[in-house]
């Protein structure tokens, strides 16, 4: 275990320094990427917070999905369980290729609903505005 | 390149091109692409016994390599066409390769604000905003009656003579999307597999047309009063023009202002209405649906091609490392569109 500050609180003051103190001191493209350098240090502290939960909640979401993954097997360790989202993914893009989640029914909802948490997963890490302006009179 | 070498070498090309003597003032690098470095200039031209002329100038300078459908020489030829439709582009100027050792052309510096963010959220462009979706249909209307048939313009891609455009646009964008992909994107697939069962029929026999192919805010300048000059034609193609008011409304174009479904300033509605009184025919919202999904897919297979450029080390730049994270915005907007939740 790590001493204090934290990773957040490193990112937290890593964001602030580029956003306080060298995107008023640049101007043009330098202060474009100094933007985008500090927003990328947001989302870094964002992910870090919401890795593990997150695919937990993708890997049981695709197990649930009808003979997508074979066996019962439960991946061990963070690396094994992005290979077997990866991997399952993966297989779920080339159903859908083939054209098995094609015309409505309970299938292709189940597999919609499943994609649109996954994205979902994603910019609430890389970009939550994006989904609050979809949200926000509705509710998730 | 540098603006000194530049310099250097372009006075005796001017000087060749007008037949009278030129000076170049004010030449500096602007910013430019991933595939062309630009300039800005002024060339003043003085003969004998008349009053100087200034000509303010652009200078594009294209890189070597490069992922490009057609050269400086045949984007000059381009908005030579354009211009005599009438359609709001920059006057040519000239175009060479040997005097910079590098294909190039020059052309009229019109005055005005490229950067989306400006145009759709600040104050001084309220009265423009109010404007631009009638100038900017009018402008589409003046681009797809640009001829081209014939051999003036036959560099830009297409589809093969009798293929059915939409059809040919979503086999090249899933043909990229296949080689560039280094992760599996089933929204994309859900995408592809919309898009080819609600091809819009297109009249039969319908003709392909000039489609600016990144005609969005951002590639077109403004200044108070509205549109000023449509920019950026190097994803100019043969196709349906319906593709270019699609790509208009995809909502990575909107600047934050995801309500106005027109680039951030305006409803949708305001230019395919302005578009249909220029063009004197109705247009099908259901293709229009079509090629705003197409463009949101299209945009999210660019962003792969970006962040390849990051994760091969070609380019290790922090602008494409994040356009990665960027690919999930389109995901979520095609599903929005595709399951009629979109605005």
């Amino acid at each position: 275990m790590q001493d204090r500050p934290t990773v957040h609180e490193l990112l937290e003051s890593l964001g602030r320094f580029l956003d306080e103190e060298i995107v008023p001191a640049t101007d043009g493209r330098r202060q474009f990427l100094a933007r985008v350098a500090a927003n990328v240090a947001r989302l870094v502290d964002r992910e870090l917070a919401s890795e593990e939960p997150q695919l937990d909640d993708e890997w049981r979401r695709l197990r649930a999905i009808p003979g997508l993954v074979a066996g019962d097997a439960e991946p061990t360790g963070r690396e094994a369980l992005r290979r077997a989202i990866a991997e399952a993914t993966a297989e779920l893009a080339g159903r859908i290729r083939s054209g098995e989640v094609d015309g409505e029914g309970p299938r292709r909802a189940a597999v919609l609903d499943h994609l649109r948490r996954t994205v979902r997963e994603k910019l609430v890490v890389s970009n939550p505005a994006w989904i609050e302006a979809d949200e926000g009179a509705e509710g998730p | 390149m540098k603006p000194e070498f530049i310099a250097e070498r372009l006075v005796p090309f001017l000087e060749a091109e007008t037949g009278a003597s030129v000076r170049l003032d004010g030449l500096r690098s602007m910013t430019g692409g991933a595939t062309r470095e630009a300039f800005r200039l002024d060339a003043v031209v003085e003969r004998p016994g008349r009053v100087a002329e200034t000509h303010p100038l652009v200078l594009l300078v294209f890189r070597p390599g490069g992922q490009r459908a057609f050269g400086a020489r045949e984007e000059f030829r381009l908005l030579e066409a354009l211009g005599r439709v009438g359609a709001p582009v920059p006057r040519p100027f000239a175009a060479g390769e040997e005097a910079l050792g590098r294909p190039f052309y020059l052309m009229e510096r019109v005055p005005g604000e490229a950067i989306g963010r400006r145009i759709v959220r600040e104050d001084r462009f309220a009265a423009a905003r109010e404007v631009l979706p009638g100038q900017l249909a009018r402008a589409l209307a003046a681009i797809h009656r640009v001829p081209v048939e014939g051999d003036a313009l036959d560099f830009l891609p297409g589809p093969a003579p009798g293929e059915p455009i939409a059809a040919s646009e979503v086999d090249r964008l899933e043909q990229l999307y296949r080689a560039i992909a280094v992760e599996p994107h089933p929204v994309f697939e859900v995408t592809l597999r919309w898009l080819r069962s609600n091809l819009p029929a297109s009249a039969p026999g319908a003709a392909p047309a000039l489609v600016h192919g990144d005609f969005r805010i951002g590639n077109v300048l403004v200044d108070e009063q509205g549109l000023r000059a449509v920019l950026d034609w190097e994803l100019a193609h043969r196709g349906d023009p319906l593709e270019d008011l699609g790509w208009i409304c995809v909502r990575s174009w909107r600047f934050g202002n995801d309500r106005r479904t027109l680039g951030g300033i305006a409803d949708r509605e305001a230019l395919f209405s302005a578009y249909e009184d220029a063009v004197g025919h109705g247009v099908d919202r259901a293709a229009l649906r079509f090629w705003e999904i197409y463009g949101n897919l299209r945009w999210g297979v660019f962003t792969l091609v970006q962040v390849r450029g990051f994760l091969e080390g070609i380019v290790p730049s922090i602008e494409l490392a994040s356009i990665g994270r960027r690919t999930a915005e389109t995901e979520w907007e095609l599903l929005q569109l595709i399951e009629g939740r979109a605005r």
